[in-house]
């Protein structure tokens, strides 16, 4: 018998990852606090090789590896790209937010590796096993880092709730794929689309295991009526930890959502696509009227963030290809807006204060036009007000829903959209209209600041030009 | 004769017995630990049984990584239980509600 070595070349990226975050693990384990720096410059040295491997073995076509357990394909390659220049930017954000609260800690920079990884080995997923095991990779560092801040209450109680909930959801998803793989025989996504094409589709336990599936992702998601973890996490853990995780997972979900749904269970889509539709309907609805009563910024980000998934939710349930390029667009868009979003309440945090509630927005304007003027980006941007990208966003999943004949829900996200301007425009007006609570000027460092500057300038440009990454999304569809 | 259905019947009682644990439990925290264990447990029973009755491996194999990963979800389930401990003092269920809206 001949032992044939599998062609790791598809995995190069993870493997590297793998190797420099434990490198970086135990290169920490040695450090002085007075060193915690070094464990910064090589985590990004981790994202900026993590970059050059993907684009350098990146590939024109799926090919699957490992036994068809990993998949390597366009689409995952410019979500890896995304990922890890998510995952830099927060790096970047944290750094003096870190060391302010004195948490700057090598664990932050491990754990955050960690759930990068994770998603990486999501995005790649050509199993439902290695689906699985990227998904609890990420989550579990998610638990972890929730609640890194270890004299925090509100982070142990946030990362408590999190655990619980998140641990009930992998539950679900995993009784969902026992049921699939009991039905068809296989845990490989290709064998899965393959057997469904001849099996009863409409057999009770099929729908059960779809149902629980669904499940399972929702709460991955945080779309309602699986949501209760989302404002509790985003309120109760350090805001550096806030932006980790209100960015990159949800890149990592879509992929779930791509891999699983469309990939694995295709021809299950009558059954799947009424699902998502009741989420985003709820998602959507939900998450902007109750964002309105929100007085705590965080808090109001959270319910912004369910009714974004909303959309994501509503580009996939098209079910066409423009549908899932313009989920993915709108996934990245909402990954630019948010981090920028989070930046600003970090750059304008300083020690022993913490910006918190939106009236520490008060009068910005007079304190610091600039850094007015970018937030007004990001908050137009999420509003849908053009030409920010999350306009041009929205427009492309209605025109989606409309490709397809669902003008009613489109209709519906648009009518929502309208109320969630208002808590948007609130923002702008506690910003520019009132007087300022407290007059401390913003003491973030010079990087920083250009960094958030870029960032709410990508918000417009993004918006202005869509053209460049719409037709790669729509490229790795085809 | 035991047949599929009696294992899938009763993994689906398991797994109803955990998420009911789950949502009537309101006092302690190490008992949803412990359902969270039991619904784990209930899909692997789903997983083996399957795997025995359509004589392939896969199902089996899944268990073993199920198992590894509810062992490290427990331990970091524990420790969260552990900061938390020392932060609010209990571990009542019911009290963990200082963020609301």
């Amino acid at each position: 018998m001949n032992f044939v070595s599998p062609d790791l070349s598809p995995a190069y990226a993870e493997m590297f990852v793998l190797t420099m975050t434990c490198l970086v693990l135990v290169v920490d384990a040695f450090l002085r606090d007075s060193q915690r720096g070094i464990t910064y410059t090589l985590s990004m040295l981790t994202l900026v090789g993590a970059a050059v491997i993907t684009s350098q073995f990146g590939v024109d076509a799926r090919i699957s590896a490992f036994s068809d357990h990993f998949i390597s394909d366009p689409m995952g390659d410019i979500l890896k790209l995304v990922v890890y220049a998510t995952t830099a930017v927060v790096f970047l954000y944290s750094r003096d937010y870190l060391r302010r609260n004195d948490i700057f800690h090598g664990e932050f920079f491990v754990l955050a590796l960690f759930a990068m990884l994770g998603i990486m080995v999501m995005v790649s997923a050509g199993s439902l096993l290695s689906l699985y095991l990227g998904l609890e990779l990420l989550s579990l560092s998610l638990y972890a880092l929730v609640a890194f801040q270890r004299t925090s209450t509100q982070g142990a109680e946030a990362a408590m709730k999190y655990f619980v909930l998140g641990a009930i959801a992998s539950g679900c998803l995993l009784y969902g794929i026992s049921l699939l793989y009991g039905m068809t025989g296989t845990i490989s996504l290709s064998g899965l689309a393959e057997n469904l094409t001849t099996a009863d589709q409409f057999s009770l336990p099929l729908l059960f295991g779809l149902a629980f599936v669904v499940v399972g992702l929702a709460f991955k998601f945080g779309a309602v009526p699986f949501h209760a973890w989302v404002p509790d996490v985003y309120q109760g853990a350090p805001t550096a930890v806030t932006l980790f995780i209100a960015s990159a997972p949800k890149i990592a979900a879509f992929a779930l959502a791509i891999r699983l749904l469309v990939d694995g269970l295709g021809d299950l889509q009558g059954g799947w696509q009424d699902m998502l539709t009741a989420l985003a309907v709820l998602s959507i609805v939900f998450g902007n009227l109750v964002a309105i009563v929100q007085t705590n910024i965080k808090r109001m980000l959270a319910y912004s963030t369910i009714s974004h998934v909303g959309f994501i939710l509503l580009g996939i349930l098209t079910g066409s290809q423009e549908g899932y390029a313009a989920a993915m667009y709108y996934t990245i868009a909402y990954v630019v807006m948010t981090t920028g979003a989070f930046g600003m309440i970090m750059v304008l945090s300083r020690k022993g204060f913490e910006v918190e509630q939106l009236d520490d927005f008060k009068g910005l304007n007079t304190r610091s036009p600039w850094l007015a003027g970018l937030m007004l980006m990001i908050i137009f941007s999420m509003a849908g007000i053009p030409p920010f990208v999350g306009f041009y966003a929205k427009l492309t999943v209605l025109m989606g829903l409309v490709e397809v004949g669902l003008t009613w829900l489109a209709v519906l996200a648009l009518v929502f959209s309208v109320v969630g301007a208002f808590y948007y425009l609130r923002v702008v007006k506690l910003m520019y209209f009132d007087d300022p609570l407290d007059q401390g000027k913003p003491e973030a460092a010079t990087d920083i600041r250009v960094l958030l500057s870029a960032n709410a300038i990508l918000v417009l440009l993004l918006g202005v030009f869509p053209d460049g990454l719409m037709s790669l999304c729509i490229k790795v569809f085809q | 004769m035991i047949g599929l259905a009696h294992y899938l019947t009763l993994s689906g009682i398991l797994f109803l017995l955990a998420v009911a644990g789950i949502f009537i439990n309101r006092r302690n925290v190490i008992l949803l630990l412990m359902c969270i264990e039991l619904m784990l447990l209930a899909v692997n029973f789903n997983f083996v049984a399957f795997s025995r009755f359509l004589n392939n491996l896969d199902g089996q194999i899944f268990v073993f990584f199920i198992l590894t990963v509810a062992a490290a979800e427990a331990a970091i389930g524990l420790a969260i239980l552990v900061v938390l401990f020392r932060s609010k003092n209990t571990i009542n269920v019911e009290e963990l509600n200082s963020m609301k809206g």
